[in-house]
């Protein structure tokens, strides 16, 4: 194809997408747009399966059966997600294996908030009100995103997600009506999850790159401060209902912009995490490794066996 | 029947589900493929849920004002009833797997008598277990088949497993005092009248996967005597957790 | 793609939500044989009640039409308007029709 040609292409393409028509899998793309799909999905499906082991974390040490069956179901649920969100990457030509490849090898990124440590009950709590909510934030508008599979596994995602973030806040509404101890525990999980949460909805926009192009092909709607603003201003009254004090002196309503002014973020602690050196990053990506690694023998056995069929299926036949 | 008897009764129905969903529950997130972690959390799932039913029951019938949880979570070592077989760690996928065959088995044959219980609850929490277990039971058979007749390594590793849990599938049919007393009463059922199906059902599956059927003379029972593996105090302990941490409260 | 064969291959999953519907694409799944297949769909995709039938195909034998061909295919139709009753003049004293 000549350069022009291409750039033709480019320009219907582009206007596809403007008029708001979906990109599906076997449609011409520029390889900008299937890489930095593979990239961002399976980011995304990454930081799912990671992100089921802090609270994996608790499943065991449950408190009650109904909690126990309420944070099984929605780890379970997050597993979902990384799969939906693999078989979409998939449709563009590259498959789960490669992609954990890349994940295993340190090579992919996955949210950095799964990189720190659930050390109390409360985190539960926590984790379903502050990161799933973040979480909820940054993928609603992608329901109506460019690409055809990616906006169908988000909007069965979307589906999905309304349960974890009431099962957290439900966590931390008992723990706030409960003993004084019990309250405790949810103000310090607020104290720890508070700042990485906001620090999901990623760096300032003067920061961040690929933000113009990810508004066009609708990976983004609203810039991360945009998100960042209406997290933090829907989040303040559910915290005042909690009786809770949100880890911020700074924090203050802006009567003038009718939103939260809010204190620095430390993001020397953000790209610390990043770049591989949070409290978790080695056990989380370890702990993925050895599940692949110890399942090999399982997987082969399974192919094995599927072979051996399939050959005595065509014996039978003939 | 006797409350104390009946709720003795029910125990050991429901602490086998409860500590193999526990053990279940360990291996989320850790599965050898996404698919097959999403199957196996479906499962401890189904089982928590049985033993929700069970101990609210339970909790019922009680003459002191105790619930769910307090059964499920503020008893000692000692007094859980569950068999030996279903506390056995997950050493590796073949012995999760061969649990669970060993177990759903059993479970099966047990929950459909069950059914014929002169007691409604029981006969109700039977009848939905029943559809639960029977796709547990297809899950864990179909498994056992892949990895007997999948690889060599494979075939080694499930025989191991098969080998060293089939010590525990006797006590599967023994019978405490509470058995004896609900079965004379009707609404606990004879393990002794399933347990040659059982062994023929467990064989053929054997067989189908080209594995051998152990030839073993001793067993080991105990844990419905309340006398339990090594792993089993680690497992309550995680399990007992918070609320011997913070004894009293809500959550 | 990689081309280890041993890796599970890809199935796409079909549900029908009730009965009355049609099956519909739900998404896909990598499974070793047809058995498993059905099973993980069962697991992966009807967990909150959303089907009473599956179907599963493994995703390799799914002959799909190319798009850079969908001018022949599907533009062709456009102008056959009179396919559809609105192409017919009837005065409006003709009811029922
Ligand atoms: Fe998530
Ligand atoms: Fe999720
Ligand atoms: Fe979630």
């Amino acid at each position: 194809m000549s350069e022009q040609e291409v750039k033709n292409l480019e320009e219907i393409f582009e206007q596809k997408i403007a008029r708001d028509e979906k990109i599906e899998p076997k449609d011409w793309m520029p390889e900008k747009y299937r890489k930095t799909h593979i990239r961002q999905m399976s980011q995304h499906a990454h930081s799912e399966i990671i992100g089921m082991l802090p609270e994996g974390n608790w499943i065991t040490r449950a408190p009650s059966l109904r909690r126990k069956v309420a944070l099984l179901a929605k780890v379970q649920d997050e597993a979902g997600h990384g799969l939906y969100l693999y078989s979409a990457c998939e449709t563009l030509g590259i498959s789960r294996e490669e992609l954990y490849e890349q994940l295993h090898t340190g090579k992919a990124k996955y949210s950095s908030i799964f990189n720190y440590p659930t050390v109390t009950w409360a985190d539960m709590g926590a984790i379903g009100w502050l990161v799933d909510g973040a979480a909820i934030i940054n993928q609603v508008p992608l329901c109506s995103t460019s690409f055809g599979p990616y906006a169908r596994a988000m909007v069965r995602v979307c589906k999905e997600e309304s349960f974890h973030q009431r099962q957290g806040y439900e966590i931390m509404l008992t723990l706030c009506r409960g003993s004084e101890e019990q309250k405790q525990m949810a103000q310090d999980a607020l104290n720890r999850w508070w700042w990485p949460s906001l620090m999901m909805l990623g760096p300032t926009d003067d920061a961040s790159t690929h933000t113009e192009q990810s508004m066009k092909w609708k990976l983004k709607r609203k810039t991360n401060d945009e998100l960042r603003q209406q997290f933090i201003d829907q989040t303040i009254p559910q915290a005042d209902i909690l009786g809770l004090t949100i880890p911020d002196k700074d924090l203050k309503w802006n009567e003038e912009t009718g939103h939260y002014d809010f204190g620095e973020i430390n993001w020397d602690e953000f790209w610390q995490v990043v770049k591989g050196h949070g409290p978790c990053n080695k056990e989380r990506l370890q702990t993925r490794v050895d599940a692949w690694e110890n399942g090999a023998w399982v997987r082969d056995a399974a192919m094995a066996y599927s072979e051996k069929k399939a050959a005595k299926k065509v014996q039978k036949a003939s | 029947m006797q409350k104390d008897i009946l709720i003795k009764y029910i125990l050991g129905i429901a602490d086998n589900s409860l500590i193999l969903g526990q053990r279940l529950g360990e291996l989320t997130g850790h599965g050898p493929t996404l698919e097959v972690d999403i199957a196996m959390t479906n499962i401890s799932l189904d089982l928590f849920g049985q033993v929700r039913s069970y101990f609210q029951y339970t909790a019922q019938l009680s003459e002191e004002d105790k619930t769910e949880d307090d059964f499920a979570f503020l008893r000692k070592e000692r007094e859980y009833i569950n068999v030996l077989l279903v506390e056995q760690p997950n050493r590796d996928f073949g012995y999760t797997i061969a649990r669970q065959f060993l177990f759903d088995h059993f479970h099966f044959l047990f929950l459909n008598e069950l059914q014929n219980s002169k007691d409604k609850t029981l006969v109700a929490i039977a009848k939905k277990s029943l559809k639960e277990v029977s796709y547990h039971r297809r899950f864990s058979s179909d498994w056992i088949k892949r990895l007997g007749d999948g690889t060599e390594e494979s075939k080694r590793k499930i025989q191991i497993a098969i080998n060293d849990l089939w010590r525990f599938t006797e006590e599967l049919f023994h019978q405490t005092n509470a058995d004896v007393e609900a079965i004379k009463e009707g609404i606990g059922i004879d393990t002794d009248k399933i347990k040659a199906k059982y062994l023929e059902n467990v064989s053929e599956v054997l067989a189908e996967a080209m594995l051998e059927k152990p030839d073993l003379k001793f067993f080991q029972e105990g844990g419905k005597k309340g006398i339990h593996s090594e792993h089993m105090g680690y497992l309550l302990n995680d399990m007992q957790y918070m609320q011997r941490t913070y004894p009293g409260m809500k959550w | 793609m990689s081309d280890n064969k041993k890796n599970w291959p890809l199935w796409e999953v079909f549900v029908r939500s009730k009965n009355g519907l049609e099956h519909r694409h739900f998404g896909s799944l990598h499974a070793a044989d047809e058995e498993m297949a059905l099973e993980n769909a069962r697991d992966v995709y009807t967990r909150r009640s959303e089907g009473v039938s599956i179907w599963v195909v493994q995703s390799k034998n799914i002959t799909a039409s190319n798009p850079e061909e969908n001018g022949e295919m599907f533009e062709p139709a456009a102008d056959k308007v009179y396919r559809h009753p609105t192409f017919y003049d009837l005065p409006d004293e003709v009811k029922h029709m």
